[in-house]
């Protein structure tokens, strides 16, 4: 146990330096930084100065370890465009996009759950056929135009709900929140489908093939010879088996929903760090680009390891696999 | 004729004839690739010669004669007196040639590291599947996304609108070599113990010649079946770049490019510059993506 906990850890740390070594090469290959700073009326003495000031003339390992220090600090350097430190303004647009995928998520694993659980009860009633069906056909509409869709019927037809932004925020201490006023909520609504859609779709496919595996189980039929309700073998016994790959697959899909918000965030101009990292991406803005790499591999990485080590310390029969591998 | 009546006679021919949804998606691919194909004969305007244009033309709706010249256009015009409907064409040939090379990209090099990782192993199979766990972790279009920004950076400001439609082509295949790579590896381990590579290499052929010529045959049926669904996926990809700005210049309009200057003019009611692209990009990306399921399934006998 100890030993796969260790080997696991020691890899994700390998693929964050990796990816560091990415990000740092950003900085060093694509562009020179000292040209970006240096104006037209340079001489060679400047360059060299500004070299030396920037330690730009060090070995590149050691350049690379003092580029990791300063990532742990959360120091990434200026935005070439805006001209701010890239931590203030990750540190400005992350409640946005922490909101909305918090949102979307609930909204993912209410809605597929639900659903789920619907169309495995009554596998062959029309309304579950159709609820299939549509989930196929919106599995293979791309995510951006979702969005467009719900704006054209919400937004431009109906007129009821904004079409691009966060509304009216509320701040507390250096977390702006949307939560606490009606134009916030109300902003909240469109880009939280877009973005969970996709997510409710996969759960609810999952929810339901685990429930029908569940369903022919010896348990489930004794549960009926007992004489329980169909509500209480549905929900107290069946319901309660089929969580576990759910809240895995829940887990995994986390750093997903954050990965896609660069889409809808661009689709509804919701001002959160995927937008961020798009519009650096036009504008080739290295350390913005760079950091958001490192945060979502951070992001990604960590997710991905705490999943594999709750999954062990949650299923004996998984630990029992990999002591005996390790043997 | 006696070619087409033995294709509909083989086993992946009669389960297409009793698929009426597979037809209807084979359907609209043929259509759709021809028109792509053939836009320069079809397009009833040049869209992108401004010397054709003509701005009194612009926003004229679908079917109506517009006020000023009275000239009618089949699917109305953008901001700029441009057809959509041959806007439409040469942009689907742009999103299906990124599409396609991007697939072929990514399948020669998923293929030759598949092989060599599965037939040789060792420390270069170690390393490649470390690679492609890595890759798995984050979602194919962040990754697109980062090697296009890389990419971006690398090219010289003026080249940039020229080069693009290269850079996503990279970007989008190497985001996606991972799948390709991993199937020809499993494959490939189960082929290197069969008898004939074992006779092949008894008479002395070379570790090349056995992977290419006699390993490559038997695992193809599994990469054509990942590369039709990955065209599906690649166009998807490349429309989503394209839409977000990072993909597609306007000078070179995908699909994408079009859906992103139509979702301007959603709010002042012309709703046609946008529906029309969008509508021609789920269509081809639905009917791929169900070729691809039906010869998923017709290919593997397990599923029947």
């Amino acid at each position: 146990m100890l030993a796969f906990v260790i080997r696991r850890v020691f890899q994700s740390v390998i693929v964050l330096l990796v990816v560091g070594l990415v990000a740092f090469s950003l900085f060093r290959f694509v562009g020179d930084p000292v040209e970006n700073m240096l104006g037209q009326e340079r001489t060679q003495a400047d360059i060299d100065r500004l070299r030396a000031q920037l330690g730009l003339d060090q070995p590149f390992p050691v350049q690379y370890w003092r580029f990791l220090q300063n990532a742990a600090d959360g120091n990434f350097g200026m935005s070439y465009r805006q001209g701010r430190p890239v931590t203030d303004l990750l540190i400005e647009r992350a409640p946005a996009t922490l909101e909305l995928a918090f949102v979307s998520g609930l909204f993912a694993l209410a809605g597929g759950i639900v659903l789920g659980i619907y169309t495995a009860i009554r596998k062959r009633g029309w309304l579950a056929n159709f609820i299939m069906t549509a989930s196929l056909i919106g599995v293979s509409l791309p995510t951006f135009l979702i969005g467009i869709l719900l704006i054209w019927i919400f937004a431009v037809e109906l007129g009821w709900l904004p079409s691009f932004g966060r509304g009216e925020t509320v701040r507390i201490g250096w977390w702006t929140t949307g939560f606490l006023t009606e134009s916030g909520l109300k902003a909240l609504i469109l880009p939280s489908i877009t973005l969970g859609l996709y997510q409710m779709t996969l759960i609810m496919r999952l929810v339901r093939s685990e429930m029908l595996e569940v369903l022919r189980q010896d348990y489930i039929r004794f549960a009926r010879a007992r004489g329980l309700s169909e509500r209480a073998v549905n929900f107290g016994h069946a319901l309660k088996n089929t969580l576990v790959p759910v809240i895995t697959v829940t887990g995994l899909q986390l750093g997903s929903i954050i990965a896609f918000a660069i889409i809808t965030e661009t689709v509804f101009q919701w001002p959160g760090v995927g937008l961020l990292f798009i519009n650096a991406v036009q504008f080739v803005d290295i350390p913005v680009m760079a950091a958001y790499l490192m945060l979502i591999s951070v992001m990604f990485v960590g997710i991905n390891l705490i999943v594999d080590l709750l999954y062990v310390a949650i299923d004996p029969r998984l630990r029992a696999d990999r002591a005996a591998a390790a043997k | 004729m006696n070619a087409i009546r033995r294709a509909l006679d083989s086993d992946l021919g009669h389960s297409f004839r009793h698929s009426p949804v597979t037809i209807v998606a084979a359907f609209f691919v043929v259509v759709l690739f021809a028109g792509a194909i053939f836009a320069p004969l079809i397009a009833p305007y040049s869209p992108f010669d401004p010397a054709t244009l003509n701005l009194m033309n612009g926003f004229t709706p679908p079917m109506e004669p517009n006020a000023f010249t009275g000239e009618t256009f089949w699917l109305g015009t953008d901001d700029q007196g441009r057809d959509v409907f041959s806007a439409i064409l040469y942009g689907m040939r742009i999103s299906l040639f990124v599409g396609f090379a991007a697939v072929l990209l990514a399948l020669i090099l998923g293929v030759v590291a598949g092989l060599v990782a599965g037939y040789v192993g060792g420390w270069f199979d170690t390393v490649i599947m470390r690679v492609a766990d890595v890759q798995l972790t984050f979602p194919s279009i962040l990754v697109a996304m980062l090697i296009f920004g890389i990419a971006k950076g690398l090219t010289p400001p003026d080249m940039r609108d020229q080069m693009a439609i290269w850079v996503l082509i990279v970007s989008i295949g190497l985001s996606d070599w991972v799948q390709f790579a991993r199937v020809v590896r499993g494959a490939t381990l189960v082929e290197r113990g069969k008898e004939y590579v074992q006779a092949a290499r008894l008479i002395g052929r070379s570790p090349g010649a056995i992977m290419f010529r006699h390993v490559l045959p038997n695992v193809m049926s599994p990469v054509l079946v990942i590369a039709t669904i990955g065209l599906a996926l690649a166009i998807i990809a490349e429309a989503t770049l394209s839409f977000l700005g990072v993909g597609a210049p306007p000078t070179q309009p995908s699909l994408g490019t079009l859906i992103r200057i139509g979702q301007g003019y959603l709010f002042s009611g012309e709703w046609w510059i946008l529906f029309f692209p969008a509508m021609t990009l789920l269509v081809l990306a639905l009917s791929v993506n169900l070729l691809g399921d039906w010869l998923r399934e017709a290919l593997n006998p397990r599923l029947r």
